[in-house]
């Protein structure tokens, strides 16, 4: 039997008949339909198990506020638990089953829960699972997180694409029902820029839900055209499937567009979701308002709904929930129902109003100052039993209820910011508070207007005065004629005297008697509550719920609901997923890679490369035989010390500093003097942070008198230029400097060892001796015929050394030009790890000794802080702390048995001494093997170092369970007169 | 000035310039360009528009602005500075060339091979670039030039055309994974 439940009407496409499947079961539904309809329609209720005592649930909203009628969808990679069947939209071969449940949905083992919840109430974790303590992490979550659980993860990668992307606007209309239509045609027509952003896929809103007619129309067509002539205007973005989640700063707006969840898969490289930044001048919420259960014995048996959602239902979808219906009010929405119901053919078996004055309704049996007290029926309701005005009992069979509390204003974008909603009586819910963000406008239903002209009314008006803020002059769109009934209701949280079980919030199975636990236990306050009974949390966040909870709360403490005020509203509004934000950003694309101009070439060698920031560099270059990284890196430093090495250092910083102010500029920001440095000349020089600390090392070049290149490393190349920048910009804005990063436009490398200058002459067209150009020069040059170049002859190495620098198109050629002359000569091109290697065996210092706790003293670069001059970082340098007897100092470190490895990160302890805090020395920050030394090596910061060589210390790791006994020795293991590197 | 003892590599690798065209959107590699930046120094704002006019023709842009004139543009990148642009084949030494023309009144920094431009041309780069960065690409003007961030490379955005001609400047070193981003926006279009 198919569609049992199928009405007539609707606005689903009869022509389209779509198969699916549920827990195996094949169904067929109609485009247009959602997975809940389709099913509803079908005659299946039951599509969940609850949460912690799987008891069977059927949906109870039509929309996104749903807590019960949750599914995984898909399968294989693309299985997504927790899928709301309420707003999945049908297609062909939708594969979806229930979850939480075993073995299957109609029978659960887990439903025991149910018959144990004596021991499950609220904040039974906190009290049953306490001892041992060992026990919880181990086999008490474990077992809890099995039995009380949504759906399953697919545990593959999702195979899916997301995308990220950025929007502009005048006016941001959050929600397409009859108050955003009503602004998007009014602001659509003045030629404001509008986005029109609605979650559903299709735009109406209620009129979508409802029978009510606007002018000669229903409201549905209404809603079409007013999309339809939307649609033609150029300055509208109509943005269906699109849910606005977030309200951040200064007007901008988060949205999750779900442009491929309608269809089986998304075409190959099309985004599945796009998560939208939208930055508008002025936004309109028009987000409707959420209707509210009264909450009564075994409200949660599948079939019992808001009133609301029975309509949606029934009126957009031809579903009927069942065929015998029961309605049970506290407002004039129960009528409404019913006469909706009645005019589909439905059956009403009784409209049971809890007002005893409430006016009369004709259609069906009306019982006024009735409530409902209990629900029977095993996998859905089969009959409830009403108490009378008169206190008498009856029960009366029926296969669907359908329950209408009041509805709540969707106030939650408006409270993004910590703005409060306040309560009101008339219609007995929470309005948008005072504070709402700046350029945050409400209207209809979402400010607490429930009539349809009202909110088609104030659609328009908020749209010409959110407009007369830009300036914009705009008239409110003529509107039809429409409902504007008054809001009626009388609030009612629950039925009192009962004594089983009445759900609040049916996602988290928290009941009345949960809060009233809650209250006994003294956790009173809103946010207390929701923590000990978990009220609110969860993929719903408890927009069916949250309300009425903290009514009751009010009700046992006796204070006042506004008194009692709700928890927190944060950002998303319904669950993204986290794919979603990371958008392309995963995997290899997690990051942009930057790479030098020798990249290519270094691949073709067989380079291994490292990731140094964004940077690729190639760590070392392995050649035929060998098959361990240390014998290409060991080659490659003796090869340099023996004949030359070339490598790539275009990732150091370079930034360009000119100016009439240039020299004194540097002088202030580097530790060192700069203001006198020769023109044609490089200087090493630290720069301290104000604390006193050194923030980073390099040289500065001067290649006029108001010209410098300045270098860092490569770590801080940003940070130093930022540092300038402020500098420049905040601390000395008088200075007549400029500063630029000059990085990429510059190919450089470094050329070290003995035979440098023997393999430069052959690229460099000037006169390179040692006379001409010597330690420490500079020099604007030519190379290879006239391209123009920059030569700095600094080493690092500790050998003769120069860095040439060409543009960077041009790298490629120059290091194929330099390696085959390297050839020729006996050297090598090294990688990162050899420049370790060397720097570490020459003793200077890198981002190990450099990490922002050291001071020029522990860096043994004390006598580089000039006295004479300001500079920053000078003053504070002086603090006595820093500078008192015992400071640590970088030294050399080798082992006393030159075949025991050093560790990088052990400690120095006295030989005699106890491996404690107490006993700590010092550290060790860098090491290596050095081929040059024949033994592993190290730097290392140690108390009063200078003064201890020679001393025998051990080197303790607890980490790695190591112990080396070292010796103190000099920093340089290479060269340490300097004598190399001048020649 | 080309320099036969050395040859020229593209950003992207190769020594032709790579191009691509997606669904109708061109992506095309321009190496031919040649730029400097120009920061003017302390109280030389009007020596320094004139030189630059009298060099280029061009009226210096304020904020936000992209001026061209002949062979040169120039886009303002903060106060008192902007880069100017011409093509590589025939001004390799526009560095020396502006510093030449305006002495000591502005300081120029050669950033020629600091960039890599690509040149975007169709009438869906709107759709495709809101996928890439937070410029406003449909406000956007020919004449106008903006600073973005585009996959967190630094970007700077010009508009020749509106809604169907933009450049994007990138840095050198990121240039293919600029590309992939602009491969994969393009064709993430439906």
């Amino acid at each position: 039997m198919s569609q049992i439940n199928r009405l007539t009407g609707g606005q689903i496409d009869r022509t389209q008949t779509l198969t699916f499947t549920f827990d195996g079961q094949r169904h067929e539904g109609h485009a247009g339909d959602t997975l809940a309809s389709a099913l509803l329609a079908n005659g299946v209720r039951l599509m969940g198990r609850s949460f912690k005592y799987h008891r069977p649930r059927g949906p109870i909203a039509a929309g996104s506020e749903e807590p019960n009628a949750l599914v995984e969808l898909r399968s294989g990679a693309r299985r997504e638990p927790n899928t709301r069947a309420t707003v999945t939209e049908l297609y062909q071969g939708l594969e979806a089953a229930s979850q939480n449940r075993w073995p299957s949905l109609r029978f659960d083992a887990l439903g025991v829960n149910d018959l144990l919840s004596p021991f499950l109430a609220a904040g039974f974790y906190y009290k049953t699972f306490m001892w041992p303590k060992a026990f919880w992490e181990k086999l008490y979550e474990p077992i809890i997180r099995r039995a009380a659980g949504l759906g399953r993860l697919s545990g593959e990668a999702d195979p899916d694409t997301y995308d990220k992307g950025f929007l502009h606007c005048d006016l941001l209309i959050i929600g397409a029902g009859p108050a955003g239509l009503a602004a998007a045609l009014t602001a659509g027509r003045a030629g404001a820029r509008v986005i029109l952003a609605d979650e559903d896929f299709r735009m109406g809103g209620r009129l979508n839900a409802e029978t009510l007619t606007l002018g000669d129309q229903p409201g549905a067509d209404w809603a079409a055209a007013a999309v339809a002539e939307l649609a033609t205007l150029a300055n509208v973005r109509l943005m269906s499937r699109t849910t606005v989640i977030g309200t951040y700063d200064h007007g901008i707006y988060s949205a999750l567009e779900r442009v491929g969840d309608h269809l089986p898969q998304s075409p190959v490289g099309k985004p599945r979701q796009i998560l939208w930044r939208i930055y508008s001048k002025r936004a309109l919420l028009c987000a409707g308002a959420t209707e509210r259960p009264i909450a009564f014995e075994n409200n949660d048996r599948p079939g019992i709904m808001m009133a609301g959602a029975m309509r949606t239902f029934a009126n957009r979808w031809a579903a009927a929930a069942g065929r015998q219906v029961v309605i049970f009010t506290n407002n004039d929405d129960g009528a409404r129902t019913a006469r909706d119901l009645l005019g589909r053919g439905v059956k009403v078996a009784a409209l049971i109003d809890s007002r005893a004055d409430a006016t009369t309704f004709a259609g069906a049996e009306h019982l006024r100052g009735a409530e409902l007290v209990d629900s029977r029926g095993r996998l859905g309701v089969r009959s409830v039993t009403v108490r009378m005005a008169d206190g008498q009992t009856r029960t009366t069979p029926c296969d669907a209820v359908g329950v209408s509390g009041g509805w709540n204003p969707n106030v939650h974008l408006t409270c993004h910011h910590r703005n409060r909603p306040v309560w009101n009586d008339a219609i007995a819910a929470f309005l948008p508070g005072p504070d709402s963000p700046a350029g945050l406008s409400v209207a209809g239903a979402a400010a607490g207007i429930f009539s349809t002209a009202g909110a088609l009314a104030s659609g328009a008006s908020g749209a010409v005065q959110a407009l007369a803020d830009l300036g914009i002059k705009a008239t409110p769109a003529p509107l039809p004629q429409a409902e504007d009934a008054p809001v009626r209701v009388t609030p009612l949280w629950y039925v009192h005297g009962t004594k089983g079980r009445a759900w609040v919030d049916q996602q988290n199975d928290v009941t009345v008697k949960d809060i009233k636990l809650a209250h006994q236990e003294n956790f009173t306050s809103v946010e207390h509550m929701k923590r000990y009974t978990t009220l609110g949390m969860a993929t719903d966040q408890g927009k069916t719920a949250n309300v009425t909870g903290l009514a009751i709360m009010a009700e046992l403490t006796g204070r006042s609901i506004p008194d009692t005020g709700t928890t927190v509203y944060r950002p998303p509004y319904t669950p993204v997923p986290i794919a979603a934000y990371a958008g392309r950003s995963a995997g290899a694309d997690f990051r942009p890679t930057r790479l030098t101009s020798s990249h290519h070439w270094a691949t073709e060698q067989g380079a291994v490369f490292v990731e140094v920031g964004m940077w690729l560099r190639a760590q070392w270059f392995p050649r035929a035989g060998e098959t361990q990284w240390r014998q290409s890196v060991d080659r490659e430093v003796l090869t340099t010390r023996k004949s030359v090495g070339i490598c790539d250092v275009t990732t150091l910083g370079k930034i360009d500093v000119q100016g009439a102010d240039a020299a004194e500029f540097l002088n202030r920001i580097y530790a060192n003097p700069f203001a006198k440095l020769a023109v044609g000349r490089v200087r090493y020089g630290i720069m301290l942070r104000e604390d006193g600390m050194v923030m980073d090392d390099g040289t500065a070049a001067r290649l006029a008198e108001d010209h410098f290149v300045v270098t860092t490393t490569t770590a801080n190349a940003v940070g130093v230029y930022r540092h300038m920048e402020f500098c420049r910009q905040c601390l000395w804005p008088d200075m007549d400097v400029q500063v630029l990063s000059t990085t990429e436009a510059w190919a450089q490398f470094s050329v070290a060892g003995p035979n440098a200058r023997r393999l430069l002459e052959q690229v460099v067209d000037q006169d390179i001796t040692n006379e001409a150009f010597p330690y420490m020069a500079c020099g604007e040059i030519t190379v290879c015929g006239g391209l123009r170049a920059r030569l700095f002859r600094i080493s690092f190495s500790g050998e003769l050394a120069y860095e040439i620098a060409v543009p960077t198109r041009y790298g490629d050629a120059l290091i194929r030009k330099m390696a085959g002359l390297a050839e020729t000569l006996g050297g090598c091109v090294y990688g990162t790890e050899a420049l370790g290697v060397m720097r570490i065996e020459k003793g200077h210092v890198a981002g190990n000794e450099l990490n922002g706790t050291t001071t020029a003293l522990n860096l043994g670069l004390g006598a580089m802080v000039n006295k004479k001059k300001d500079a920053i970082g000078s003053v504070l340098s002086e603090r006595a702390g820093l500078n008192r007897a015992g400071a640590l100092q970088v030294m050399g470190f080798r082992p006393v048995n030159p075949d025991e490895a050093l560790a990088a990160g052990s400690h120095f302890i006295a030989a005699n001494a106890a491996a404690t805090a107490a006993n700590d020395q010092g550290y060790m920050t860098s090491v290596c093997y050095s081929p040059h030394v024949g033994s592993s090596i190290a730097l290392g910061f140690l108390k009063d170092g200078a003064t201890r060589k020679g001393e025998i210390l051990r080197a303790v790791n607890p980490l790695k369970n190591t112990e080396v006994m070292v010796e103190v020795v000099s920093a340089h293991f290479v060269d340490p007169e300097g004598e190399r590197l001048r020649g | 000035m080309a320099n036969p003892a050395l040859s020229q590599l593209c950003a992207l690798g190769a020594a032709q310039p790579e191009s691509h065209v997606i669904a109708g959107t061109a992506i095309v590699e321009d190496p031919d360009l040649a730029m400097a930046s120009l920061a003017v120094r302390v109280g030389q704002d009007r020596a320094v528009a004139a030189a630059i006019k009298n060099l280029t023709g061009l009226a210096l842009p304020g904020p936000g602005g992209l001026a061209v004139a002949g062979d040169w543009a120039a886009f303002w990148t903060s106060p008192g500075q902007w880069m100017l642009t011409a093509p590589h084949a025939t001004h390799e030494d526009i560095a020396a060339r502006i510093k030449a023309s305006v002495g000591a009144a502005a300081s120029i920094t050669d950033q020629t091979d600091g960039w890599v431009r690509f040149d975007l041309t169709g009438a869906r780069l709107p759709d495709m670039l809101e996928r890439l960065c937070n410029a406003d690409v449909r406000a956007m003007q020919g004449g106008q030039a903006t600073r973005c961030q585009i996959e967190h490379l630094g970007t700077f955005l010009l508009c020749h055309r509106s809604g169907e001609a933009f450049s994007a400047l990138t840095l050198r070193s990121g240039a293919r994974s600029m590309m992939h981003a602009l491969e994969t926006a393009a064709k993430s279009l439906s």
